[in-house]
């Protein structure tokens, strides 16, 4: 487990922007109309691309808004470790990810790029600019090391080519997201060794099949 | 021709996304194909073929997928819908298999969903992606709308059976992979494993009959259905039969997922696929088979490893997820098993005392042993502390937690005392700050 508490400084108030708002009721109607609770999770994941984050008026509003009592969305924000409970970097949000796979291929050093170039973990930095974090296994074990930086994932990373990319958050560009390495996805390095037998693509599966194997003989 | 497998009888032939994943890419390499004709010969028969194949769960158990389908009750009662829910939380450490289905094969996926929820007498099915999945998050969004929009699904489809399928994310707890947390999850609350029984067959998401599927089993089944279940059933040992995706990751020449056959052995999967362990096959150290919860074994016992379930869970291992995670002998395996005990400290959801307290503790001793600040007894004390967390929590958590380091105390018993000795004699142990020479 690890220990989360919500900011010390709040905002007075918060409202749901109205996009938020839409996006909100879109998600509530996937569930049955006594069951809204269930789209909560997703909600706070909206009031944090909203704001950043997510601070207590939001939590309250959101209880409302699902007729949950806050305690249970307060107990929700506080267990998923996505959910940020503190302003980040405006330009991103960089969390490397740090468990044995990533670790393996040298994940500690971009973590050490990041305090030289960025400061200490979990925290803002000095321009307000950027945050860095370390977490735990984001999935992408083959194309290690690699970081999340805002919503999507930057791949086969070295600590040059990271710093490039910060460099270019902090130009106000977005750089492009995926390999680093040249690699299109997770095929090995120098290109896909499977996969490469052309019918598989030229449209012969589509062909009706004449019969479903095992069939029972029609009475 | 590399490795065992020829590409005619890949099931995900869009691994790589090199292309179209969208409807019509996927109906031209045969996803959708025979659909109607499948559900037409009945649920039973379904069934009955997919335990045939001899599918077994692909999300790290390896239960016979049709035998868990055939659980749910035959009879849908009032008020009490079945529902599928698609394990896609995808988070063991060494695992990326199921991202490169939804984002790259997201059609074979969703026919899979509608076979599955139709065998099973569902209407509706819930699809729980892991929060961090962003990009693989829109890409099913996206996939699932061009599915409703050619009335591959939704109400009065031209299937037959009314079907509904949901997208729902988490939001970063590994824990919610398991079953019940992520029903717990699903149903709006902390992720925290629920008691079983009552199993989710019977009560499950909002109380009512539920199965909950990883995403490559439901995936597979319509394809396993067009070829024949005898076809599934060739490859591989007795017991262990079908395709597989294998992640392979950590120090091999070139990382990457593939489609194999089952019982590959291990050598020919690394040499033929990865171009070998860094440095060649003599540099080998050790290998965690499964994902981070499984034991490693070391490489003496690789050489002519089948990669299956029965023949790793002989070596008191696991295939796992067949997430397979190389260690050279550049590793330093106690601080590799210290980080993973440091996910499994983070990951615990706290409910249950042997896991909250142990993972902690087991957390601290291993950091003090990787640097040989220890007693040669704790080695034991550790060992037996690790025999008391696993088996005496709710869910499998505890025992994913405790496995890395039986395997290592198990295997690298003296690489841990010779830590110690050394660190007793003044020569501790330069804490680096990788884990492996770069």
């Amino acid at each position: 487990m690890s220990v989360r508490r919500l900011a010390k400084e709040q905002p007075a108030s918060w409202d749901f922007a109205p996009d938020t708002l839409e996006k909100a009721n879109w998600w509530i109607a996937k569930y049955p109309a006594e069951r809204k609770q269930s789209a909560v999770i997703p909600i706070l994941w909206l009031i944090q691309k909203q704001d950043g984050w997510v601070s207590e008026p939001a939590i309250r509003k959101l209880a409302q808004m699902l007729e949950m009592p806050v305690i249970r969305v307060l107990e929700v924000v506080t267990f998923y470790t996505m959910f940020q409970l503190e302003p980040v970097g405006s330009a991103a949000l960089i969390q490397v990810c740090g468990t044995t796979p990533c670790a393996l291929r040298g994940a500690n050093a971009l973590m050490d790029l990041c305090a030289a170039k960025i400061g200490p973990k979990d925290h803002l930095s000095a321009d307000g600019l950027f945050t860095w974090q370390e977490v735990e296994c984001l999935g992408a074990c083959v194309n290690a090391p690699m970081a999340q930086i805002n919503d999507y994932y930057y791949e086969d990373l070295t600590p040059e080519t990271l710093g490039q990319i910060i460099d270019d958050f902090k130009a106000g560009k977005s750089p492009k997201p995926g390999s680093y390495a040249g690699r299109h996805t997770s095929e090995p390095a120098g290109g896909a060794l499977t996969l490469t037998d052309p019918s598989l693509y030229d449209g012969s599966r589509a062909k009706k099949l004449k019969n479903i194997p095992n069939a029972p003989e029609p009475a | 021709m590399v490795g065992i497998l020829e590409d005619k009888d890949r099931i995900f032939t869009n691994l790589y996304g090199l292309q179209d994943w969208g409807l019509e890419g996927a109906k031209k390499r045969g996803a959708w194909n025979g659909t109607k004709d499948i559900l037409d010969l009945g649920r039973q028969w379904i069934i009955d073929n997919t335990k045939a194949s001899g599918l077994r769960g692909r999300g790290g158990a390896g239960f016979s997928t049709g035998l868990k389908w055939s659980f749910m009750p035959k009879e849908v009662r009032e008020g009490r819908p079945h529902y599928l829910v698609v394990n896609a939380d995808e988070s063991e450490p060494g695992t990326c298999k199921d991202r490169e289905i939804m984002r790259h094969d997201p059609h074979l996926f969703i026919e899979g969903c509608l076979v599955a929820s139709f065998a099973m007498q569902a209407h509706a099915c819930y699809i729980y992606i892991r929060g961090e999945y962003v990009r693989e998050r829109e890409v099913m969004e996206a996939a699932v709308k061009q599915a409703y929009e050619a009335k591959l699904i939704g109400k009065k489809n031209v299937h037959g059976w009314d079907f509904d399928v949901y997208i729902h994310h988490g939001a970063g707890a590994y824990i919610c992979g398991e079953e019940t947390a992520l029903l717990e999850s699903l149903e709006g609350k902390k992720g925290q494993p629920r008691l079983k029984p009552p199993f989710p067959a019977g009560a499950g998401l909002y109380g009512c009959p539920t199965t909950v599927n990883n995403v490559e089993s439901i995936a597979v089944v319509p394809t396993i259905l067009r070829r024949g279940a005898e076809w599934f059933a060739g490859f591989g040992r007795p017991n262990n039969t079908g395709t597989k995706l294998f992640c392979i990751s950590g120090h091999v020449e070139r990382p990457c997922n593939v489609e194999e056959a089952m019982s590959i052995p291990f050598r020919q999967l690394l040499e033929d696929h990865c171009g070998g362990v860094r440095g060649g096959w003599g540099n080998l150290k050790a290998v965690i088979p499964g994902g981070s919860s499984v034991r490693m074994i070391p490489a003496e016992m690789c050489e002519d490893l089948p990669m299956d379930f029965d023949a790793l869970s002989a070596l008191k291992s696991g295939l796992g997820t067949a997430a397979v995670i190389v260690m050279d002998k550049s590793t330093d395996l106690i601080k590799a098993i210290a980080r993973i005990s440091y996910f499994y400290k983070h990951e615990s959801c706290g409910q249950c005392t042997p896991c909250r307290e142990g993972t902690g503790w087991m957390w601290r001793v291993m950091e003090r042993m990787a640097k040989g600040e220890a007693d040669p007894k704790e080695i034991d004390t550790l060992l037996e502390v690790t025999t008391q967390i696993e088996g005496h929590t709710i869910c499998a958590l505890g025992d994913a937690a405790a496995w890395p380091i039986q395997g290592l105390i198990r295997h690298f018993r003296p690489e841990i005392e010779a830590r110690i000795a050394n660190y007793r004699s003044g020569k501790p142990h330069i804490q680096g700050h990788t884990l492996a020479a770069e």
